[in-house]
Parts: structure tokens; sequence; C-alpha cells
């Protein structure tokens, strides 16, 4: 019988490459039985979802509050401006 | 600028997509000045490539598209000049979660969440921020490639100089990391968890 800690390490292994047989199968039996390691594989499914959400911009979701300083606005349009010529 | 009719001038380009430039750096490389540098790399790069803006794409997608193959070159660089072995030594919040006998402690909480609809709320986007700005370099690394960018083990491996089970080890350490920091700095407040 595998631990509540090695099924965790296989639930997210398989979300990266496909486990072999008789993994696959003592993954499965254990979810059945094991709330908390079903609770960690919808967490892990869920981070991976919110992680590749997009907003218009194209750049994740998460990250929507972040701006260029202005500083370095100015410093990209100098260099731009100084290779343009 | 008769090169370049579809394209609007360099320093408009700062102004219309430097916020989403920066936004898609920093995602990936959580450090501010590493982030602004290989935006300022994009954009020079970008002016030197104009004539070959096909102008099929929007200019957003195509500069996103440079910028992605410089974040991908500076991670490889910086893997190339880090010994491996100090995989071993990244840390694991598995001793936190489990116990000697490797049950759960209390185990992970319930989220109740739509991705979509949890974004939209500005605390969590700093609470996910935060979680992911205190990933180790390496744990961050792989983690982005794999869950931002949908690369295959292969490519990462390749990029990062590591063998697939190191990968594995890395990955799995990222996610307990990040969801345990969930859970402990959002999830943990019961109104948070559903919806
Ligand atoms: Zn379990």
């Amino acid at each position: 019988m595998l631990t509540c800690r090695e099924i965790s390490k296989w639930v997210s292994e398989s979300l990266d490459r496909k486990l072999p047989l008789h993994l696959r199968v003592e993954v499965r039996l254990h979810l059945m039985m094991c709330r908390m390691c079903r609770r960690y594989r919808r967490q892990t499914v869920a981070l991976r979802t919110i992680l590749r959400v997009q907003d218009p911009s194209m750049a994740p979701t998460a990250f929507s509050d972040i701006h260029l300083s202005k500083g370095a606005s100015e410093r990209i349009k100098k260099a731009l401006t100084t290779a343009n010529e | 600028m008769s090169t370049s009719q579809q394209l609007s001038s360099p320093e408009q380009w700062v102004d219309e997509h430097g916020d989403a430039l920066y936004r898609f750096a920093l995602s990936r490389l959580q450090n501010p000045s590493a982030a602004e540098d290989v935006v300022q790399e994009t954009f020079l790069a970008a002016l030197k490539a104009r004539k070959q803006f096909s102008g099929r794409s929007p200019e957003r997608t195509w500069l996103i598209g440079i910028l992605k193959h410089k974040i991908v070159d500076l991670v490889r660089k910086e893997s190339r000049e880090r010994p491996a072995e100090e995989i071993d030594d990244l840390p694991s919040d598995a001793d936190l979660l489990f116990d000697p006998a490797g049950r759960w402690r209390t185990g992970p909480l319930e989220w109740q969440v739509h991705p979509e609809k949890i974004l939209e709320r500005k605390e969590f986007r700093a609470v996910l921020q935060r979680c992911l700005s205190n990933l180790p370099k390496r744990l961050r690394d792989a983690f982005f490639l794999r869950e931002m960018e949908d690369q295959s083990s292969e490519e990462i491996c390749k990029v990062l100089a590591i063998t697939p089970t190191n990968l594995w080890v890395v990955l799995y350490r990222a996610r307990t990391r990040l969801q345990n920091c969930l859970n402990k700095n959002w999830f943990s407040d019961p109104d948070r968890r559903g919806e």
C-alpha cells in the first residue's frame, strides 16, 4: 500500500506524463478511498487552470495589476530611439 | 516608416505594449530588473526584425512571441550556469504536510472556486503573485514552462538541463508549495473557499 505522501507525488506526476499501468491502478484505487488525496488532485488541476487564464493582453490574469515603471519605460524608449538611428 | 505600414513607431510600442510585455515577463521571471531587461531586448529585436513582420497576426502577438523566446533563452543560460545537484537541496513542504507515516497532517482545504471568477479578485491576484514569487527560482522556472507554457517534459528538461526524474520532483515540490501557500494565505478564510 502506498502512503498519501507517495500518492500525492504520483498524482502530480500524472499531470506531466503517463504513469505505468500498475501505478495508475494504484492511484485510482487510493483516490476512491481517500478524500484528502482527491482534494490534492483537484487543487493541482485548479492551479493549472488558474495560471493558464489569460487576460486580453495575453499576460496571465494573475498579473494584471502590474505596470512597467515610468523610469523603465523611458529607458527602453531611449534605447529604441538610439538603435533606430 | 515606409517599411512598416502596419506597425506603430517604436516609442508607441512601449506605450501600447510595454505593460503587457512586462507583466508577461515578470510572471515568468519574478525579478523586476530581469523582466525590464528582457522587455527592452524584445523591443530591440523587434526593431531589427520589423521588416519580417507579416501583419498576419496582431502586433502584440508578434511581440509576445519574441519575448517568449528571449525568456526561454535566459532561463536556459541560467540553468547551464547552475549545477544540477542543487535540486536535492531545494525546499520541500512535504515534511510539513505529512506525518512520518506518510499520512496527511491536516490535509488540503477544499477550493470551491471558479478560476476565472477568483481571478477577478484583486486580493487573490496579490496573494497568488506573492506565493509564486516565493518559489525558489529553479522550482519557478520548471513550473512556468510546464503550467503556463504547456511545454512537454522533454523540452523543459533540455532547457533546464535536468533529467525527467528530477523535473517531476521539482514540479511536485513547486505545486505542493504553491498549494500550501494558497491554503495558508487565502483559503484558510472559510468565506473565500466557495463562491
Ligand atoms: Zn490519500
